[in-house]
């Protein structure tokens, strides 16, 4: 029978039926950062637990390093804590970790993929989440919490419940100017931040199959925000050939075995799903946020919605609660609202690609006066290659500051903050109130040129017309 | 590791009023940096207790008359937000054992269930009369029996739910899936030995 690539690597990777239910799933890579492991190895001391396959879980510090201050002790002494007892940890219990010193450091969404360890076929979890990123590579990926790190530590598996899978098809061409970004805003934005809850989303059509490595990435990674607790596409050539080469990537005859593993493991045509849904690239416009969650965006010709028009109840009072927050005004265009922060980074959108097309556009020109604009790395391999191109040079002159790699702004455990009610253009998933260091402070998520656009002109735009990219 | 069967809680309640009580909430987001959970009571609903100078602000849990309650009372959707466990983490170091509310988000539910506090679900009305119970009388004795679904207080019992899956796991003693977990690890290795990405 015909079966998803969900199903194959289920199979391949269940252990076991528990007594409530769920299956036993071996976890074949486990991934770990400062913020949600240090109590897990504290619960295993407890209770006398051994990590199971110390070689196949990979630590990096990422949430709370500070990018503008490279050596400890960190300014934070709680940041500094973290980091020394995740480096602890891992000496302890016999943990690879990609700290600072080894040049390897970063987002841990982004240094998995970079280093070769993320791979078609495999199951992964990491207590994020966000983890759904290395989907992208036609693998399961879960965010998971605590008490369930713990468990992977100590018996390399975890008691999960089956998920449904929903095929989403992008068909056609996108427009110039539309990126990977604005297709998973849309995407949210049309099935709603629940849509994908008890579903792993299997991303596939034109528009994924032209797709970079990157771009597939950048869409995995917000398939959480869409309710999906896992988000994956078929690997083909394009994923082979990111592979190749890579620290942790299988060599010589191995190579070929493999390749023809990861051949196997893709959806069977004529394979059934829970659900379909198609879309249609030419509908997608450069997406932006005007709310307190990712499924409130519309295009950035759009009108900022009005309460008044709402159809139901919840919506009306929903939507009066994110104008209240934003401080936006109903039927009001989008378009011109004034910014004082623009972020470019995080590990939807904190990738080499992202950088290099962005300053394609930038170069030779510069942010807005009153605009604090920051670029961020999404790893040391990343900012390492940007140095050699010359893209921090770039961004620099056009006035942005270029820091070292970390989460950043994307959420509120470093210093990179915003103050009081800041408006922040950010490359980022998340636009919950808060969510970037001020209980005040807003956020408008977007694509990394629409966030250069709304750099220098000080207000969101339309990167389209500001970089005079033809519409059509 | 046997785990202790978790079909009765009994203890004093206190009732925190509110619908969408939301992960932030419980355990403010600046509270997160800590190697262990063990002092994360102490941060419990911090910011709506708290004034910024560190003084008490006017809410259930600084009244003496609720000192050492151990079953919470709240609204609807408890438990928003976050996908983080240090808000059932919080709850539990600060003494709780079990919460009763109108609803409770998703994942704080599971987080809950796998720490081995329950989480209840009463109707709005019973949750009222047993908050003025508590009013008159905070030394009160509050019952909740987690595999009948009800909860005495008193004199007077009410029916609640416990999700099947959850009081399935808390009454037989199986809410940490660890021991489980643990009787699996031979069959885990050989699922492991036979994928060359594992092995090698
Ligand atoms: S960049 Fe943001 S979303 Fe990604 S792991 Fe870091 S904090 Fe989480």
């Amino acid at each position: 029978m015909p079966k998803t690539l969900f199903q194959k690597v289920w199979d391949a990777h269940a252990v076991r039926r528990l007594a409530n239910g769920q299956t036993q799933l071996l976890v074949g890579t486990h991934l770990i950062h400062e913020v949600t492991s240090p109590q897990a190895f504290g619960m295993m001391r407890d209770l006398g637990l051994k990590v199971a396959m110390p070689h196949r879980t990979f630590a990096t510090v990422d949430h709370i390093v500070p990018t503008d201050q490279v050596s400890e002790p960190y300014a934070d002494p709680l940041a500094d804590a973290m980091i020394k007892e995740l480096r602890r940890s891992c000496a302890e219990f016999g943990i690879t970790f990609f700290d600072r010193s080894t040049g390897k450091q970063g987002i841990v969404h982004i240094v998995g993929p970079e280093q070769g360890i993320t791979q078609p076929g495999t199951t992964i979890a990491c207590g994020d989440s966000h983890t759904s990123t290395h989907g992208a590579f036609g693998a399961i990926a879960f965010g998971i919490g605590t008490t369930q790190i713990r468990d992977v530590l100590a018996t390399q598996t975890m008691a999960l419940g089956k998920l449904k899978v929903r095929r989403i098809e992008v068909n056609g061409k996108l427009r110039p100017g539309v990126y990977a970004k604005d297709v998973i805003l849309h995407i949210i934005c049309t099935l709603g931040v629940n849509g994908g809850t008890g579903y792993a989303y299997e991303y596939a059509g034109d528009v994924f199959e032209r797709f970079s490595m990157e771009e597939r990435m950048t869409v995995c990674n917000m398939s959480i925000e869409g309710g999906a607790r896992a988000g994956y596409v078929n690997p083909d050539e394009t994923t082979f050939a990111y592979l190749k080469g890579r620290p942790y990537s299988p060599k010589g005859a191995e190579w070929d075995a493999a390749v023809a593993r990861w051949r196997a493991v893709a959806s069977d045509p004529g394979c059934t799903y829970d659900d379909i849904v198609r879309i249609d690239a030419s509908d997608i416009a450069p997406t932006v946020t005007w709310g307190i969650n990712p499924g409130q965006g519309l295009p950035i010709t759009g009108i900022i919605p009005d309460p008044q028009r709402a159809t139901t109840d919840d919506e009306r009072s929903s939507i009066v609660e994110a104008l209240a927050y934003m401080k936006l005004k109903p039927g009001a265009p989008i378009k011109g609202t004034k910014i004082d922060v623009a972020f470019l980074g995080s590990c939807t959108n904190g990738r080499l690609s992202d950088f290099q097309e962005v300053a394609r556009f930038i170069k030779g020109r510069k942010v807005a006066p009153g605009v604090k604009a920051i670029a961020v790395p999404g790893s040391q391999g990343v900012g390492l290659i940007c140095a050699e191109l010359g893209i921090d040079q770039v961004f620099r002159d056009a006035g942005f500051e270029w820091r070292s790699a970390g989460c950043s702004m994307c959420l509120a455990m470093n210093p990179d903050k915003l103050v009081g009610d800041q408006l922040c253009a950010s490359s980022s998933n998340r636009n919950f109130k808060g969510r970037q260091g001020s209980p005040t402070g807003r956020t408008i998520l977007m694509s990394p040129i629409m966030v250069a656009a709304a750099a220098l002109t000080g207000s969101v735009a339309d990167a389209r017309e500001v970089f005079g990219v033809s519409q059509n | 590791m046997p785990l202790e069967k978790i079909t009765r809680v009994v203890g004093r309640g206190v009732y925190v009023p509110g619908n969408d009580i939301d992960t932030d909430r419980i355990i403010p987001a600046r509270f997160m940096k800590c190697v262990t959970f063990d002092g994360l009571g102490q941060y419990l609903f911090y910011d709506v207790r708290k004034n910024a100078d560190g003084t008490d602000k006017a809410h259930p849990l600084n009244e003496a008359r609720h000192a050492g309650a151990t079953i919470l009372l709240s609204g609807s959707n408890f438990g928003c937000g976050s996908s983080r466990e240090h808000a059932p983490q919080a709850l539990q170091k600060y003494g709780f054992r079990a919460v009763i509310a109108e609803g409770f988000a998703e994942i704080f539910f599971g987080n809950s269930a796998t720490l081995g506090m329950p989480c209840v679900v009463a109707s709005r009305e019973d949750i009222a009369r047993i908050a003025s119970a508590i009013d008159a009388d905070p030394s009160l004795e509050v019952s909740i029996d987690v595999a009948g679904q009800t909860v005495s207080f008193a004199g007077q019992t009410v029916k609640v739910e416990v999700r099947e899956s959850a009081r399935d796991a808390l009454v037989n003693g199986r809410w940490d899936p660890i021991g489980e977990l643990l009787e699996g690890a031979s069959d885990a290795a050989k699922v492991a030995n036979g994928l060359p990405y594992m092995s090698a």
